[in-house]
């Protein structure tokens, strides 16, 4: 008898659901994507903090209407209690997390042990990003990393789980039964590359892609046909990005100086058209989720609301995307 | 230097003629000369790479030379070293998010690709670099892999 089957926490939500047939890891995440359902997933901003509290707060904002939670990763280059340790909180009420792993902070040997005792706490997905440089954020005396590349990452995490030993070759007695995905910025220049870097991703083992916030939906639009177009989308599961705009200058500070956002001025102009901003913001917002919903070939949105996460059960039930299903969550009757 | 790494990604077509051409006659000239000096003058010939690579392409050296799938542009001056680039923070104007004054490496070897013969090769996967070979020369670490890869070859002959 293992040790997990005699625990007395066998019952404990955050134990493991049993592999589906044909499926990669033990996590609802993977099955709800693979039962073809609209998935809404969302993320927490780590706590400046060490209290555990602080951190299940933030996640029951999204009960009932997420079907998994990102942990970004120092995100902005700024410091916060660590994904891992966030995920690994989530994981032991059976919420079902994202773990976001940066290049910029590791190198080969830490990131394969986390993706090892991420796999032993209970967590089945992981992000791989590049993740900003150390001058985005507040310590940029620090020494960045990046020793990997999101691609490498996820080529790594294929080598450990379906080759089962270390990129070294040492052999893993083992190995970790990990869900991975990756971002792509569709509107980076030349966009008609973009899907080519999808391509890229989904070859060395992204099994689901967040994308980075999309307001310009043509653009998007146009990425997603070439990717149902390359059969992509029958090989990873897509989530484009959504985010809430405060307001409009928050909106036109963030078009200037947070690279990789890109914001139509339409936009902007409707924003600065109305009185209540933060009110239209949202309501741009579940137009957004909308609108994604009807795009061919994408399997659900991930949305982006910092410091606005109160509000992400709101719009999601305005947008009607879960179609009047429940995602799972701890003590739900 | 910076305007002639631009230049190379404009004359990409061009430059991997050249290098098509160039390449297998210099790894002989190399491979001739560090046989003949036993090796002596393997540190002069990568002054001499590091040189020529460094104005033209303005190579970091990182011993793994990958120039001719990602469009002519040395992926190494990305301010993270992103091999399968770009990352997600690239400016809306296709500037570096890191280094503002810059061209992002990736935008530039997008481009540089699609005006290549076999600019497809961008689409390979490329691992992280080995970073136990940095400083050292890309070309004399292709002639080391071919010996190795030569004696395998040989091993396995004989064994069947
Ligand atoms: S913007 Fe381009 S050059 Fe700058 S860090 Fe990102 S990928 Fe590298």
């Amino acid at each position: 008898m293992s040790v997990v089957e005699r625990h007395p926490y066998v019952d404990n939500p955050g134990s493991p659901l049993p592999t589906l047939e044909g499926h990669i890891s033990q996590g609802r995440l993977e099955r709800v994507l693979r039962a073809g359902h609209f998935v809404v997933t969302s993320e927490i901003a780590p706590p400046d903090s060490a209290d555990p509290d602080e951190v299940y707060h933030r996640a029951m904002l999204f009960d009932g209407v997420v079907d998994a939670i990102n942990a970004t990763d120092g995100s902005g280059a700024n410091c916060h209690m660590s994904s891992m340790a966030v995920c690994a909180l989530l994981t032991r009420v059976g919420y079902s997390p994202i773990m976001q792993i940066s290049c910029r902070d590791k190198n080969r040997i830490a990131i394969q042990g986390d993706i090892l005792g991420a796999a032993a706490i209970g967590i089945c997905n992981v992000l791989a990003l590049s993740g900003d440089d150390v001058s985005a954020g507040d310590h940029p005396q620090a020494k960045p990393v990046f020793d990997l590349d999101s691609v490498s990452l996820l080529s790594t995490i294929k080598t450990l789980r379906d080759k089962s030993h270390f990129l070294s070759g040492r052999k893993i007695d083992s190995p970790p039964a990990i869900f991975p995905g990756s971002t792509v910025n569709p509107f980076v220049p030349p966009v008609a590359s973009r899907v080519l870097q999808l391509k890229k991703k989904i070859d060395a083992g992204a099994e689901f892609i967040q994308t980075q916030y999309c307001f310009d939906m043509p653009v998007l639009r146009d990425m997603m046909k070439r990717a149902v177009d390359m059969g992509l989308t029958e090989r990873a599961f897509i989530l484009p990005g959504v985010g809430t705009l405060a307001s409009a200058s928050t909106a036109r500070w963030l078009k200037n100086n947070v690279p990789g956002v890109h914001i139509p001025e339409a936009l902007i102009k409707r924003l600065e058209g109305t009185v209540n901003q933060k009110a239209e913001g949202q309501k741009i917002c579940v137009e957004l989720m909308q609108k994604i919903k009807e795009m061919e070939g994408v399997s659900g949105v991930h949305i982006m609301a910092y410091k606005q996460e109160s509000s992400v059960a709101d719009m999601v039930q305005e947008s009607g995307v879960l179609n009047g299903r429940e995602p799972w969550f701890p003590n739900q009757q | 230097m910076y305007k002639a790494r631009l230049f190379a990604t404009r004359y990409s077509r061009l430059y991997e003629r050249f290098y098509a051409f160039s390449e297998p006659i210099i790894l002989n000239i190399m491979r001739i000369v560090s046989n003949i000096s036993g090796g002596r003058l393997d540190g002069l010939m990568t002054r001499m790479e590091k040189a020529s690579k460094g104005f033209l392409f303005d190579c970091k050296m990182c011993g793994n030379c990958v120039l001719s799938s990602t469009g002519m542009t040395c992926p190494m001056n990305c301010p993270k070293t992103i091999r399968n680039g770009p990352c997600g923070g690239v400016r809306e104007n296709g500037q570096c998010e890191v280094k503002p004054e810059m061209v992002c490496v990736w935008v530039q070897a997008w481009e540089g690709a699609e005006r290549m013969k076999n600019g497809n090769k961008i689409n390979d996967l490329q691992f992280a670099t080995d970073k136990s070979v940095q400083g050292s020369s890309a070309w004399l670490n292709i002639l080391k892999q071919r010996e190795v890869q030569a004696k395998e070859q040989l091993t396995v002959e004989k064994a069947s």
